[in-house]
Order: C-alpha cells, then structure tokens, then sequence
C-alpha cells in the first residue's frame, strides 16, 4: 500500500501540461483508452472521445501560442449524469431522460472548463440520484473496482467506479443524503460534499433541492481542494449559492492540525457492529491525537431521526421535481388516448421503481391532511438537527465518525429491502440535513474484507478549509494510496 | 320570485406586473412575438434549471400594495402550486400561498356618486402559464407557446364585500385605474395583462351565512363581467327558487351565448401539495426599501386631482379629464410644470393655460394602448410654445396654429414660426391706435351700445381688430386700448 497511485491525480496532471511535461491530448488519450478497457465496469454511459480529444488539442494549442492555462489544464473531468453538458446526453440513468441532451452547461461546468478541463464522459448513477448501491441505474449497475461482485455505492457510484479505476482525474458527482461520500467510502476515493450553497446548482437535475450539491471525487485530498476551489462561489443563476468568499482550498491542506477539538459520536459508534469499519474509525481518531487533536466526546441528541426526515423532506422535493418529466416537452414521450394517459404511460414506462416509489412517498407527505403530521414535522426535526450541530460546534472544531457502516455490500445483497439499503446513509444524512461540509477520507483497506475504509469529516458550514485540514492530515498518517488490485494487479 | 336575495362577490384580479423580463428568467415579458421565442431552461422548465427572483416584479408588487394599504409583509416567500398541464413547464406554479408579501388591503371607489370601499384579503405574486392553442394551423394537436409562461402576475383577492355586478365593475375599474397610475399593469385587458374570477353567490336578504358559491374564471372584459354575475346570480336564484341546491364548481363564461357553463366541480378539486419552494429563499423587504418605494410611488389619480383643483387652478371636470390615462395626466404635468417654473405667472394660471390646451389641441389626437400614449407633440415642445403665448410673443391663436403645424410636421415651435415666419403680436399702442379708431368709427351703433353700458360689445370690437390685424395683434393691449378709445 505504500507505492504511489499508477494514474496522476489533478494537481499533478495540470501542473504537467502547464509546464509543457505533457500535452493534454496524450492524458486524455490514456483516460479514454482505459475507460475503455475498463468497460466491464459499466461506470460511465456516455463516453465522448472526438469531442474530449478536440477539448485537449485546444489546450495544448493555447498554450502553444504562449498563452497561459487554468488551474486544471489538461485535467481529465468524469460528470455524474446528472449534470447538464450543452449537446451531449443527460440522462440521470433514467428511461425517461433517454437522448435528452441539454441546450446549456451546468455551472459548475462552466467553472472547469473555464480553467482548462477536458470533460471525456458521462458517468453511471443511480436514478435522479435515488440510490446507495448504483443498482438502481436504468443502464445496469455499475461494479466496483475493488471487487466486482460487489456495490460501488451510490448514488453517484459511477462517478466513484471510474475515479478508483483511474479514469478521469477527477468525478463530479452529486451528494443529496450521502451520494458522493457513501461511494466514496465504497470505492476508496476521496469525497467532498461541500456546504449547502458553496456551490451552484445551477445545471444540476434535481433530486431533492433543498439537500443536493454537487461533490467532487478525487484519489486523494489535495486534488479535492484544487477542484473545489474552482467550483466553489456565488452564482446569480442559483438563488440558494452562497455569497461567501472562496479561501485557498489546496494551501489549507498543509497546514498543522494541532490543537483542533474533534468531536466523536460515541453513542453512534456502539451501534457499529463491521470490525473494518470500527478498526478503521479507531485508526483514525488515534491519528489526529498523534497529530495533536483534542478527542472530545459529543452527542447529537436528534441525529437517529435522520433516517426518517431525510425521506419525508427529499421524497417530498423528489416528488415536484420530477414533475416536469411529463413527456410534454423533452426526454421520452408514450402517447396515450388522451393527456391522462399520456402522462401516466409516460411515467409509468419512464421512471424506475425507485423512483417511482419515492415519488409516491412524497406526494403523500404532501398531501393535504398528511402535510402538517409528516412534512411539516420533518421540517421541525430538521431544525432541531441543526441545533444539535450548534451545539455541539460550541465543544468541537470538527465530527468524525465512519462513513458508511459497512464497507462495499455485495449487489443485490440489499435491493430487496429498501429500508436496510436506506439505512447506508446513517452517517452521511445528518450533515446533509443541517447544510454542513462533510467528506469521505480513506485511511485503508479492512483487515476483514480486504476492502477500502474510511471516515467522514463534518465541519462547520463554510468551513471547509477546516474540513480539509484534517482530511489532509488523516490522509497523510494513513499512508493509503488508491489503486484496487482488480486493476492494477497484486494481492486483494 | 317569492323570496328577496342578496348577491355576494368577491373577485381575484390577476394583472401582470410591468417588467421588462418574467419573474424567475431573464427572457423579455413583450406581447405578440412569434410563439417559443421568449424562452430559456428555466422558463421552459429544463432540468436542472433554477428559478431566480425577478427584484423589479417584486417591488411593483409591494408598490401595489403599499398603494391600497395593505401590511407589506418584511418577509414573504414562494410556494409550488403543483399539478400537471401541458402549459405548465415545472409541473407546478411558483406562487405565494401560506406567506403572501401582502396582507390585508383595501379599495375606495365610487358606485354612482356614492363611496364604497371593499376589503382586500391579499395581493401575492407568482408567475403566469403559457398559452395552450387548440388546433393551432388547422391540426388537431394542441401545441404550447411558452412566451407567457413565467410572466409575472399580482393576484389581488377581495373580501367578499361586493353585492352587485355594477359594484364588481366599478371595483375593476377602479383597481385597473390604481395599478396603471402606479405603472405596476398597463391594464390591457385584450392581451389579458388584466384578467379577473369572480366569485359569485347569493343569500335570502336577512340571512347571515353566505350561499354556496360559485367561481367564474378567466373573464376579460369589464362588460363581460357584469353580465356573467348577472347571469349567474339569475341562474343560481333559479335554483335555490326550484327547491334545488347550488353546487359548489368552478364556471366558465361564454360570451357568445351570454351564459356560464359548468367547468370542474369540488369533487374534482386538486390537491394542489402546496410547499414552500426549496430553490427560492424567503423575499426580504426591510422598512428602509418599503420606505423608498413609498416614496418614489407615482401619485393616484385621487392625489392628483385633489392637487390640480387646490392648487393648479383646475376644476374638477378638468381634472377628470387630465387623469384619464396615466400617459396623459403626466403630459399635463410636465407641461403646467413647466410653465410654472416659468415663474411668469402665478401657479393656477399657468395650470389653468396647460390643462385649457392640452384639452383643446392635444387630446384630440391622442391614442392610447395599454399604459403607452402617443401624442402628436411632446410635452415638451408643448410646454416651450405655451412659454411662449406666456410671454407674450405669440397670441394664443398663434399658438394653436404652430401647434396644429407642428402637429402635422413633427417640427418644434421654433422651427415652425420661422418657416411660418409668424409675426410676435403688435403690442405698440401707436401701431394699433389708427386701426382701432378706424373700426369704432365703422360702428358707431355698437359703438353707442358700449357707451349706454352694454359692455358685451367689448368682444365685436376685439373680434374687428383681430380681423383686420390677421390675429397678430396682442390681446390684452388690445383690450386696454379699446377699453379707453371706446369712452372717448
Ligand atoms: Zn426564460
């Protein structure tokens, strides 16, 4: 575990093609062709070669003619397929969505292509987002590298997939309860789900809009920090960006962490019962003592209600979304004997059963006599959830707790039983809920399943130069370097 | 009828607010261009597209209410109306449902000459549907012009204060006057930026609760409304008068056979899953911007008219006249403005010249169409000719004739006396003296009259100089000479 990772990350890729080491067109080239080779992974749905490869020689000509290039040039960007490229399909990995491409970019592809990225495909995810294991994908489900029996998480685990497999530099991919960091911790990348409003919304398809925001995927921190840094900032296209200056994400990554508070959920802790993912969350807490962290205990008396109110309040967003997939306008249209039966063809054909059924869950939470008893309510808790954040940020600097309480489940362990499938996102849900900074850091390969672990970091809103901090120094103790055996050979 | 009824109504106006772009987008809000072409992601409901608050809407909107007392709320916030049609791109509305911006509210009119006032329950903002077209090029398909979609549209809810259709129209009036003057909606009722619901139902006269009521929808012209209430109030006195019971619905208003028709009654009523819109944060007024918008509020027609008569020296016919039409009640103030900065004469006479030609000369030609006027001369060039006559250099027939000249060639006042080569009246009594003794002389029978104390005749004599003078010669010297040559 202690040989560097065989595929350059960001910051190395655009420092490369910057100084004129590498020509963009020969990282791109090597991206696709491994993406390619890795097709068994089913971790993309839309791979665009020409057009990459014409993105990259752009550069490389720009730079020919003396002019100078942006903090990702040449870097190789996976999208979740929930994020709109103008002209290329977008499907959300749904029927319904299928030969959809969208006339404009998404912000935050605007943003990398601004500093000289090269987006070379399209990844696989669960369903408009709806998902812990990538099983819910119209297009099949993706595998995970480490294993390929096994899940590679979700919902964004296409983007997770195709980052551990060394396709693309870095993955978007989009975090509503956990979906980025969940698959994260599957895959053994790094995870960053930002504070709510950090980043635009503006080209992201919504699942649950008072949740979603975009993350980043990266095989380790400081590529993370690079990324977000040129993501993050105020959009006048997103009622709900932030007005919040954007500090220097990648300088936060070398500075000490001695003398930050972190705060563990002990109580939360017991109820883990995988030997992987206790031993690795062990490790990692012992790590930031040796660095000079304070361990303090704390409580977040609501956090056990996140289940339930995570599924009243993102069902209930979900289910107003997704209600312009009508077939009237764009994606797929099934025409009935009349606009009823049109619209019910069209949804009943389009959508996939999870989907659907969190469609279901919504519009009831919303409905008229059930509102106040479940909407409402959930709205309620939601806020004491927050509070419990204050407070507990009055004793602490940051949370680390695991991520996910298992590692990687095999497919189709869970897709039977919705309920322990929703409940993979015990850890990542509360964060989401209170709007807060949270990412995926991992610190090793269990002893048990032979599989990556790790833990998430939760900081303050806006404080993710904090968050990064620690990641960085997690990252560092633990010597982890992510290369799965499945492809790059030797013992797993 | 064996039984007395009284009618009750209560009314939602729907008038869209005079914005340049639509409420969450940036496309253009103008009538008429050809179908889809004022569209973008969000107004087309792309996905991943977001909804971004129109500011100008929303401050026409608190201007509103400001105007007709309502309690503009510091924080308001959008809901999502959702059901599904093809002329709603989201699949909901974005309207304001549990937080409206304003609350409460009233509106003064007069039925007759006597003063009515009606309560309001709210006025909130949400953004308008796109336009269905039914077999639009001879097909059968409906097909969807998005152009209208997310326009944005103040609903103004009344109590249910209204008893009659005439109170019903005298209110809209009333209301469509208030929101032109404040330059909120330009009242065009025929492209249907003014559209109004009436709720209709009706009681034995004496019983306290209200009739089952009905909801006419969607009607778009101040007569049609008061024949739907009239209609319906017949329709559901005939009902109640047969033994049967008025059902709840929802009624359309066909002009063409003169009745409403059942559309979609309560049974079939949407659940319509109101929540707050996660993509919109709350709209936030503080008292310092309601205050400036108070401030900057053009004046009502009623301020206006109680200033013009007070202190422009108009009457109150005048000032009904001049308050017409936003357009033209501005033009008479830019005018009397004007001349009154002149400082050549006292305020009332200047606002008495500004308000006796714009009625003579300029109204004659004006049109208007919605909240625009078109004049044949601008305020402007108007206010530079009557500074004019003001000072004497141009008798006040002068100045009709370079007006009507520069009326027809679109010349100003100077332009138009140079080529005309229009003479500054003879105001030398020398020059006058000869002409004026000349016509007595020509009349002494008039003349004797005068002198016996019939002082009417003043006007023969002035009329004569005029005449032989080709109207050059100045008035009021005219005047003072006759006066004196006349005792002689
Ligand atoms: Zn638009």
């Amino acid at each position: 575990m202690s040989e560097p990772s065989p595929v350059a990350g960001v910051v190395d890729t655009a420092e490369a093609v910057r100084a004129g080491e590498q020509r963009a067109e020969d990282v791109v080239a090597q991206h696709v062709a491994r993406a390619k080779a890795r097709a068994d992974l089913n971790a993309l749905l839309h791979l665009d070669e020409e057009r990459a490869l014409s993105a990259a020689r752009a550069v490389d000509e720009r730079r020919a003619r003396g002019e100078a290039l942006g903090a990702l040039a040449g870097v190789p960007v996976v999208l979740k397929d929930n994020l709109c490229l103008d002209g290329v399909p977008t499907t959300c990995a749904s029927r319904i969505l299928e030969g959809y491409r969208p006339p404009y970019n998404a912000d935050c592809v605007e943003r990398l292509i601004a500093e000289d990225a090269v987006i070379i495909a399209k990844a696989n995810m669960d369903e408009f987002a709806m998902g812990s294991s990538n099983e819910n994908s119209a297009f099949g489900p993706v595998k995970n590298p480490w294993d390929l029996t096994r899940a590679p998480g979700g919902s964004s685990g296409g983007s997770a997939a195709a980052t551990a497999a060394g396709i693309g530099a870095v993955a978007l991919g989009s975090d509503t309860g956990g979906s980025v960091r969940q698959p994260g911790a599957f895959c053994g990348v790094v995870a960053i789900k930002p504070t709510y409003g950090r980043l635009s919304r503006y080209g992201l398809i919504a699942f649950a809009s008072s949740l979603d925001q975009v993350g980043t995927m990266t095989r380790d921190v400081r590529d993370g920090a690079r990324v977000l840094r040129v993501l993050a900032g105020h959009d006048k296209r997103d009622a709900t960006s932030a007005v919040e200056p954007v500090p220097d994400y990648e300088a936060a990554c070398a500075a000490p962490v001695s003398g930050l508070r972190v705060g563990v959920l002990r109580a939360a802790l017991d109820q883990v019962e995988d030997p992987d993912v206790r031993a690795a969350f062990s490790a990692a807490e012992q790590s930031l003592r040796d660095a000079g962290c304070d361990i303090v205990d704390i409580e977040l008396p609501h956090a056990h209600h996140g289940v339930s109110v995570y599924y009243l309040v993102a069902t209930a967003e979900a289910s107003s979304n997704l209600a312009r997939f009508d077939g009237m306008r764009f994606g797929l249209r099934v025409t009935g004997d009349d606009l009823l039966s049109t619209y019910e063809r069209t949804r009943a054909q389009g959508f996939g059963p999870e989907v659907k059924r969190r469609i279901m869950l919504g519009t009831y939470a919303l409905s008229s006599g059930y509102y106040d008893a479940f909407y409402i309510k959930a709205q309620k808790v939601r806020t004491l959830m927050v509070q419990d954040y204050q407070r507990a940020f009055e004793r602490c600097d940051a949370v680390l707790s695991p991520t996910a309480p298992t590692p990687a489940f095999g497919l189709g362990e869970k897709t039977g039983d919705p309920l322990a499938m929703y409940l993979a996102d015990i850890f990542t849900l509360p964060p989401s809920l209170a709007g807060l900074p949270a990412m995926h850091v991992p610190v090793g390969l269990g002893q048990a399943s032979g599989l990556p672990v790790g833990v998430q970091v939760t900081t303050p809103a806006f404080t993710e130069v904090r968050m990064l901090q620690l990641a960085a120094a997690l990252e560092a103790r633990s010597g982890y370097v992510c290369a799965p055996p499945a492809l790059f050979g030797g013992a797993g | 009828m064996a039984r007395a009824y009284e009618t009750v109504i209560g009314l939602e106006v729907h008038a869209q607010l005079k914005t340049a772009t639509k409420l969450f987008c940036g496309c253009p809000t103008d009538y008429g261009a050809a179908p889809n072409t004022q569209v973008c992601p969000v107004c087309l409901g792309l996905p991943g597209a977001l909804p971004v608050p129109n500011e100008r809407a929303m401050e026409l909107a608190a201007i509103a209410g400001l105007a007709l007392g309502c309690d503009v709320r510091s924080e308001s916030r959008f809901d999502r109306k959702n059901y599904f049609y093809p002329d709603l791109s989201k699949g909901y509305q974005i309207s304001q449902f549990e937080h409206p911006l304003n609350l409460g509210g009233h509106l003064t009119f007069l039925v007759g000459d006597q003063e009515k006032t009606v309560g309001l329950t709210r006025i909130h903002v949400e953004e308008d549907a796109a336009k269905n077209l039914h077999g639009a090029g001879g097909g059968a398909a409906t097909v969807v012009d998005f152009n209208r979609g997310g326009t944005p549209l103040i609903e103004i809810v009344s109590e249910p204060d209204l008893r009659s259709a005439v109170e019903a129209e005298a209110y809209l009036r009333k209301l469509r006057d208030v929101l032109m003057f404040l330059g909120v909606n330009d009242g065009n009722l025929e492209e249907g930026s003014f559209r109004c619901d009436a709720n209709v139902s009706v009681r034995p006269v004496g019983q306290e609760e209200f009739g089952t009521r009905t909801e006419i929808k969607n009607i778009n012209s101040f007569k049609f409304v008061r024949q739907a209430i009239d209609y319906e109030v017949s329709r559901q006195v005939g009902v109640l008068e047969s033994g049967g019971r008025v059902v709840q619905e929802t009624r359309g208003w066909n002009d063409v056979t003169g009745k409403t028709f059942s559309q979609r009654s309560k049974e079939d009523a949407h659940d319509y899953r109101y929540f707050p819109d996660p993509d919109l944060p709350p709209i936030v007024f503080g008292a310092e911007r309601i205050e400036a918008l108070r401030k900057a509020a053009p004046k009502l027609p009623e301020q206006l008219r109680a200033e013009w008569t007070s202190e422009w020296g108009l009457t109150p016919y005048d000032a009904e006249v001049l308050t017409g039409h936003p357009a033209i009640a501005a033009y008479f103030g830019e005018v009397a403005g004007a001349l009154d900065a002149g400082g050549r004469e006292p305020r009332a006479e200047a606002g008495k010249r500004a308000a006796n030609f714009i009625q003579a000369e300029v109204l004659r030609d004006v049109k208007t169409s919605g909240l625009d006027a078109t004049f044949s001369v601008p305020a402007a060039d108007v206010a530079e000719l009557l500074s004019r006559v003001q000072a004497g250099t141009l008798t006040g027939k002068q100045g009709k004739q370079v007006f009507s000249e520069m009326a027809s060639s679109g010349e100003g006042a100077e332009a138009v006396i140079a080529r005309l080569g229009v003479q500054a009246p003879i105001s030398d009594t020398g020059a006058l003296e000869g002409d004026i003794r000349a016509i007595i002389a020509a009349n002494p029978a008039q003349h004797e009259q005068y002198k016996a104390g019939k002082t009417k005749v003043l006007g023969f004599f002035v009329g004569q100089v005029m005449r032989v003078t080709k109207g050059a010669a100045d008035p009021a010297t005219v005047n003072a000479l006759l006066e004196r040559l006349l005792q002689e």
